[in-house]
C-alpha cells in the first residue's frame, strides 16, 4: 500500500513536471491519471518490490556519478581506439560469476557493464555473466571489478 | 552554434546510414537503426533550440520511448518469427 | 557570465558531435558485428551526453531542462537494454564474434 501511495506522489510529479501548465483542470486530470495507472498496475499485480524498488532509498543516486566517471574514462579509450589508424582491437569473451544475490542489484551489475563502452554483456544469468570486451584488458576489468563490489554496497549486501 | 551540432549529428547519422545499408547481417542493421534513433532524438531537441520551439522535447521524448520498444521487437521477429516461412500464421511462444 | 555559460555549453555541443561522428566512423570501420556495438555504444552515452548537457546549460534552470534530463535518464536505461537484446539474439542465432585468441564462442548456455 505504501509502495502503490509513493508511486502515485512520483507519476503526478511526473505529469507535472512534463506538462508544465498549472489550470485547476489539467492538475486534477494528471492527478486522476496518475491514480488511473497505479490501480492498473495492482490489478496486473506488478507493483512489488521489483516495479518500484522504494527499499534502495537513496543509495542508487550515490552510484550513479562513479558510474558516469566510469563511461568517461572507457569511453575515451574507445575512442582512441577508433580513430587509431591500425584498429587495436583484440575482442574477447570472458565469463565470470557476478556477486550479487537480488534481481535489481543483477540488471544494475549487467546494464552498467554495457553502458561502459567497451563491454557489453552477451548473457545474463544469476550465476553467470557473459561479456564481450573490445580488447583483452577491458574484458579482464569487468572480473571481480569495483563495478561489482559497488552494485553490492547499493543493493545493500556489507 | 546549433546549426553545427545539427549538421554534426547529420554527418554522424550519414556515417550510420552507410553500415545501415552495407551491414552483412540483420543485426547490423537492426544496431545501424538503433543508433539512427538515439541520432534522431538529439537532433530533434537540437532543432527545438535552432528554431526556439520547446514543444520538440516532448517529441524527442517520444521518439526515444518508440525506439526502443521497436528495436526489442525487431529483434523479437527476428527471433521467434522466420521471414523465410510463410505457413506460419501464429508467432510461437 | 553569461558568456562563460555560452563557451561552456559550447564546448559541451562541440565534444558531443564529435563523439557522435566517432561512434558513425567506428561503426563503418570496426571488422565485426561486436565490435560494431561497441563504436555505438559511444554515440549512445558521451554524444548523447555531452549533447544534452550542453543544451541543459543553454535551458538554464526551466522545464526545458528537466525534460532534457529526461530524454538522458531514458536514453541511459533504454539503450543498454536495447544492446543486450541485440547482443544475446546475435549469440542464438549463431552469429560468431571474430576472437583475438582464436578459440569459438564457448560452449552455449
Amino acid at each position: 500500500m505504501l509502495r502503490a501511495a509513493n508511486s502515485v506522489v512520483v507519476l503526478f510529479a511526473f505529469w507535472l513536471l512534463l506538462s508544465g501548465y498549472f489550470t485547476a483542470f489539467l492538475v486534477t486530470a494528471g492527478f486522476a491519471c496518475a491514480v488511473a495507472v497505479v490501480a492498473f498496475a495492482w490489478r496486473m499485480e506488478v507493483i512489488d518490490h521489483e516495479g518500484h524498488p522504494m527499499h534502495l532509498g537513496l543509495r542508487p543516486f550515490a552510484y550513479v556519478p562513479w558510474l558516469l566517471k566510469e563511461i568517461l574514462k572507457s569511453g575515451w579509450q574507445v575512442t582512441r581506439i577508433i580513430l587509431d589508424p591500425k584498429l587495436p582491437v583484440s575482442p574477447t569473451l570472458v565469463r565470470f560469476r557476478p556477486s550479487q544475490r537480488t534481481d535489481v542489484g543483477l540488471v544494475t551489475h549487467a546494464n552498467s557493464i554495457t553502458l561502459t563502452p567497451g563491454t557489453i554483456s552477451v548473457e545474463v544469468g544469476r550465476d553467470s555473466f557473459l561479456v564481450h570486451g573490445l580488447t583483452r584488458e577491458s574484458a579482464a576489468g569487468v572480473v571481480a571489478s569495483e563495478m561489482d563490489r559497488r552494485v553490492c554496497r547499493f543493493e545493500g549486501q556489507r | 552554434m546549433f546549426a553545427a551540432a545539427a549538421v554534426a549529428l547529420l554527418v554522424a547519422a550519414a556515417l550510420v546510414l552507410v553500415r545501415a545499408a552495407l551491414g552483412p547481417t540483420v543485426f547490423d542493421r537492426v544496431q545501424a537503426a538503433n543508433t539512427i534513433g538515439t541520432l534522431a532524438v538529439l537532433i530533434l531537441s537540437v532543432f527545438g533550440f535552432l528554431t526556439g520551439r520547446p514543444d520538440f522535447l516532448d517529441l524527442a521524448l517520444t521518439y526515444g520511448l518508440l525506439n526502443v520498444v521497436g528495436t526489442i521487437a525487431v529483434l523479437k521477429f527476428f527471433q521467434y518469427g522466420d521471414l523465410g516461412d510463410p505457413g506460419e500464421a501464429e508467432e510461437p511462444r | 557570465m553569461s558568456l562563460a555559460i555560452d563557451l561552456a555549453s559550447w564546448a559541451l555541443l562541440v565534444a558531443g558531435g564529435f563523439f557522435c561522428i566517432v561512434g558513425g566512423i567506428g561503426l563503418i570501420r570496426m571488422p565485426d558485428f561486436y565490435t560494431r556495438m561497441h563504436a555505438a555504444s559511444v554515440t549512445d552515452t558521451l554524444g548523447a551526453g555531452f549533447m544534452l548537457a550542453g543544451m541543459m546549460l543553454q535551458a538554464g534552470l526551466t522545464l526545458v531542462t528537466v525534460k532534457l534530463a529526461l530524454i538522458g535518464v531514458l536514453l541511459f536505461f533504454t539503450s543498454p537494454t536495447a544492446t543486450h537484446a541485440l547482443a544475446r539474439a546475435a549469440m542464438t542465432r549463431g552469429v560468431q564474434p571474430l576472437l583475438a585468441d582464436g578459440e569459438g564462442a564457448p560452449s552455449k548456455r
